[in-house]
């Protein structure tokens, strides 16, 4: 298939993770749907990188596979700190930025 | 030296008097400042003589030295300096001013000892010296308007010397309203001459009204009056003369100085320094002479019927102005200074003595609780009762003189000034009147307690009050001293009221008609120009007009002992008889009342008004809090976007992303 | 061919069919086995474009590894069901709406580009593109320096999440 259709697929898998984000309450989910985004873009960068025929790309996209996990770490934890504490799991709770 | 560095120091030395007592003051001991201000103004005394002595050695022509400091501003033609104009006139004015500054410089410093300002005193005294001798050395019209302004403050300061007493600073507010009304007719008046003449310098100008004005043109009348305005709050004429007789308010020496002797003295001045411009337009000259006559007559009417000591001698002042501002404005203008120079030496002489008998009253001014003080203070009698001769022109004292020439200079022109002489003499009735008004009923009839405490050799002493109010005061700062001084216990007093009344009884002897004339040829250089002034009357006639006006303050003394020695009780009959017509005079005629009722009120209304509408309301309401409210509203759609959420967050970072994409959409197509 | 196009097509739906499950389904467990499924079509893909370095690491570290670990978070935690509907109406109204605007936005600027390449399937590749061998050349040569701040990274993160997670001696109670 033509790259465009893979780049195309790659926007919709954002869109579809970037709603995810704003829509759900649930900070595990939003964490889900941030992977959904960092996947759309390693589509992304996968096939550009067979567009030009070079592996640049596919080491990038490992790179940012690498950053997602480490990424996943930090916020399972501090969901995890959340729970320790007693805090209800909803995002909507950690408005302390309010003003 | 030169007259003009004369002039120079006639300047300086006031100056540094104020400035080595304003700054020094904590460290200058007892009475150490008034004896400085003294000497200041002696030095500048001397110094006047010395201008008079220089300038004497000058050809009659070249009498007129004019000297610039420093110039303010130049371009082209027009020049402004600190300029000062040596003449006959201005050295005529330096020797009364500085001189009669000095003696009542000394009465002060033993009149006001034990007050806790002393030192304030003597330094505003100083300053008011240096501010008069500024307006009269003046070279142009500029430096006269900073004099003139420089008096009405020093005025101010010293009215309310006590600050602390209500009634002190209202009237010296009232003082100073009334003299800036002056002070803008004299500044609108000198910009109408820029604009036509070119110049504000008055050699320059004076010598070329002539090209620039035709006789009666509207705008020189219209400066004229102007100046006229500026004179008449100055030297407290109809209408604006409501502030004198509530300046009474300050220290007796300072009623003394300024307004008697020398500030109110200056828009006669005035007059006859501008002369060429009256005589050019003799309308203005016509409204002067009228106005001149209608105080005179009104002023001598008040003093009839006024109790306080010291008011008496308020009305007799604005009356005596009178005079000179008609005398002037008949072109009478030796006459008009001779009798300025006399008023001063007489009219400083009796405040003295009033300070001196309000002294041995404990500080009570009221007539109505004096009397019989003739044995208990001889000095203070005898002085008064020259002052109060001169004062009504008995013959061969020094007021006969001067003011029987004014009023035959006006018989001479004829016409309406004619009338306005002959009402003149009517005045003179009434001042001889009201001045032996005064000496019948303080120094003689039935001695007054504090008369008897005083005869048996110590000074009443009562509780400190106002004396208009009768509210309880304390002795501290802002309030009259405890200690109450009389001419008898104090020399510089008598020292200085001594030289007065020999004044007072030769001083008219320099213009006896006919014999000498020396103040008429004094002056000669400075009036050359004017056609009127060389029109004199005939010796003869000149006699006739002293001897008229001798037989008639004869017949006003004779009048007023007749009513307050011969039949004590005329007065009350009279009051009986005709009780509107002594409330009438007893309110002054009821200026002040108009006054309230035309000025103060609407403008008190008004700025109420705005306090509570202007202000308040809009100001405050719309203005502020509408600018305040469209802040308030503003930042609230902002503080909205501030919810805490972070869902809320990054839907907004997704519009951005949205929208900057569809830019960058928009843009490369 | 037709066979590769149709399992381009197959992997398609079954990512966006994941993706639309972690979005939709309200227990979190099921969203993470969504993902799952996600990342297989992803993976799936990317063998398509001749990545199969990196499809085998998407199974055996995204799908194997880290959602291994999110399973045990969710495990844990619990997480209760979302109500169907979520109260925040403006929310949920706008940033699906925003987001798709964002997407069509992107597939306007994508097919309608001026970048030709885009509508070729690409060079021919030799059989090592995208093999183990090459990609670890890469990055021992070229990227060496992306590829040790990763590690680098991945130490931070470990002891982040040390920390953050530890027990407070003392001040649980």
């Amino acid at each position: 298939m033509e790259t465009t259709w893979y780049l195309v697929l790659s926007a919709f898998i954002f869109a579809i993770g970037v709603s995810g984000v704003i829509s759900r309450r649930n900070p595990l989910v939003v964490l889900l749907c941030l992977e959904l985004m960092l996947n759309a873009g390693n589509l992304a960068l996968v096939a550009f990188s067979r567009m030009h025929g070079g592996e640049a790309g596919q080491v990038f996209a490992l790179i940012v596979m690498v950053i997602a996990a480490c990424e996943v770490v930090i916020g399972l934890g501090i969901i995890v700190a959340m729970y320790r504490n007693r805090l209800p799991i909803d995002i909507d709770e950690m408005s302390e930025l309010r003003g | 030296m030169s007259a003009t560095s004369y002039g120079w120091l006639v300047l300086a030395f006031p100056l540094a008097g104020m400035l080595i007592i304003s700054l020094g003051w904590r460290v200058l001991p007892g009475r150490l400042p008034g004896w400085i201000a003294t000497s200041a103004i002696f030095l500048a005394f001397l110094s006047s003589i010395g201008a008079l002595l220089d300038l004497l050695d000058h050809s009659e022509e070249e009498r007129q030295l004019v000297d610039t400091a420093w110039t303010y501003a130049s371009t082209g033609d027009f020049k402004i300096g600190l300029e000062i104009l040596v003449d006959p006139l201005s050295v005529f004015m330096c020797l009364v001013v500085s001189g009669v500054s000095f003696l009542i410089h000394l009465y002060s410093v033993a009149y006001m000892g034990g007050d806790r300002g002393y030192a304030r005193y003597f330094a505003y005294l100083n300053f008011f010296v240096f501010s008069m001798l500024l307006l009269v050395l003046a070279g142009n019209f500029v430096i006269l308007i900073v004099g003139w302004a420089f008096v009405g403050a020093a005025s101010y300061l010293l009215i309310s010397y006590w600050y602390r007493r209500t009634t002190a600073v209202a009237a010296g507010i009232k003082a100073f309203v009334i003299n800036v009304i002056g002070d803008i007719g004299l500044v609108i008046a000198a910009f109408l001459i820029l604009d036509r003449v070119g110049s504000l310098e008055f050699l320059p100008v004076f010598q070329q009204a002539g090209d620039h004005f035709s006789t009666n043109d509207g705008t020189l009348v219209a400066a004229c009056l102007l100046i006229l305005v500026g004179a008449f709050a100055k030297s407290a004429q109809l209408p604006l003369h409501t502030w004198l007789p509530d300046a009474m308010e300050g220290p007796t020496p300072v009623s003394a100085l300024i307004h008697a002797a020398t500030m109110v003295t200056a828009g006669v001045y005035l007059i006859a320094r501008t002369h060429p411009l009256f005589e050019l337009a003799p309308t203005a000259a016509d409204v002067g002479a009228i106005i001149g006559c209608a105080t005179l007559l009104f002023a001598g009417t008040v003093a009839l019927v006024v109790t306080d000591l010291k008011r008496v001698i308020a009305y007799s002042t604005i009356s005596q102005i009178g005079y000179m501002i008609m005398g002037v404005s008949f072109a009478a203008y030796g006459a008009g200074l001779f009798h300025l120079m006399t008023h001063a030496f007489f009219k400083a002489l009796l405040f003295m003595g009033a300070g001196s008998i309000i002294g041995a009253m404990a500080g009570i001014q009221d007539m109505d609780r004096m009397g019989g003080f003739r044995r208990a203070m001889p000095f203070t009698f005898a002085t008064f009762t020259i002052g109060a001769l001169a004062l009504a022109g008995f013959p061969l004292f020094s007021g006969f003189f001067s003011k029987d020439e004014i009023i035959a200079f006006g018989i001479h022109r004829g016409g309406g000034y004619a009338v306005l002489a002959v009402l003149g003499y009517v005045g003179a009735l009434l001042t001889a009147f009201y001045s032996f008004r005064m000496v019948f009923r303080v120094f003689f009839g039935d001695a007054v307690p504090e008369a008897v405490e005083l005869e048996q050799g110590h000074i009443a002493h009562g509780e400190p009050m106002n004396p208009m109010t009768g509210e309880a005061e304390d002795t501290d700062v802002g309030f009259p001293g405890p200690e109450h001084h009389i001419a008898e216990r104090s020399w510089p007093m008598k020292a200085a009221m001594g030289p007065l009344a020999l004044l007072a009884i030769v001083g008219g002897y320099v213009a006896i008609p006919g014999v000498d004339s020396v103040i008429q040829n004094f002056l000669e250089p400075v009036f050359a120009d004017s056609h009127l002034a060389h029109d004199e009357p005939s010796t003869g006639s000149e006699w006739i007009g002293l001897v008229v006006g001798g037989v008639i303050s004869i017949l006003g003394i004779g009048l007023a002992w007749l009513v307050y020695r011969r039949r004590p009780g005329t007065t009350a009959r009279l009051v009986e008889r005709f009780p509107w017509a002594h409330r009438f005079l007893g309110h002054k005629w009821y200026f002040d009342e108009l006054y309230d009722a035309v000025f103060v009120r609407p403008v008190t209304t008004f700025g109420g008004f705005g306090r509570r509408v202007i202000e308040t309301d809009f100001v405050q309401g719309t203005i502020v809090g509408g600018a305040t409210g469209i802040v308030r509203v503003s930042t609230s759609f902002a503080r909205a976007i501030q919810t805490g959420y972070l869902r809320a967050y990054a839907l907004l970072l997704v519009l951005g992303v949205a929208g900057l994409t569809f830019y960058f959409l928009v843009n490369s197509s | 061919m037709w066979f590769e196009d149709v399992l381009f097509f197959v992997a398609a739906i079954g990512a966006l069919a994941g993706a639309l499950g972690v979005v939709i389904l309200q227990n979190p467990f099921y969203s993470v086995l969504s993902l799952v499924c996600h990342l297989l079509g992803l993976a799936v893909l990317f063998l398509l474009l001749n990545a199969e370095f990196l499809a085998a690491a998407q199974v055996v570290v995204y799908a194997g590894a880290v959602m291994v670990l999110y399973l045990f978070v969710v495990a844990y935690i619990g997480g209760a069901d979302e109500p169907l509907r979520p109260e925040s109406g403006g929310l949920a109204f706008f940033g699906p709406l925003f987001a798709f605007c964002v997407a069509i936005e992107l597939c306007i600027a994508f097919i309608a580009s001026g970048l030709e390449a885009l509508d070729t399937d690409g060079p021919d590749v030799g059989a090592g593109f995208g093999s183990p061998g090459e990609i670890g050349q890469l990055l021992l040569t070229n990227f060496l320096i992306p590829f040790e701040a990763a590690s680098f990274l991945l130490l931070v993160a470990a002891i982040g999440a040390v920390v953050l997670a530890r027990r407070r001696r003392g001040l649980e109670s």
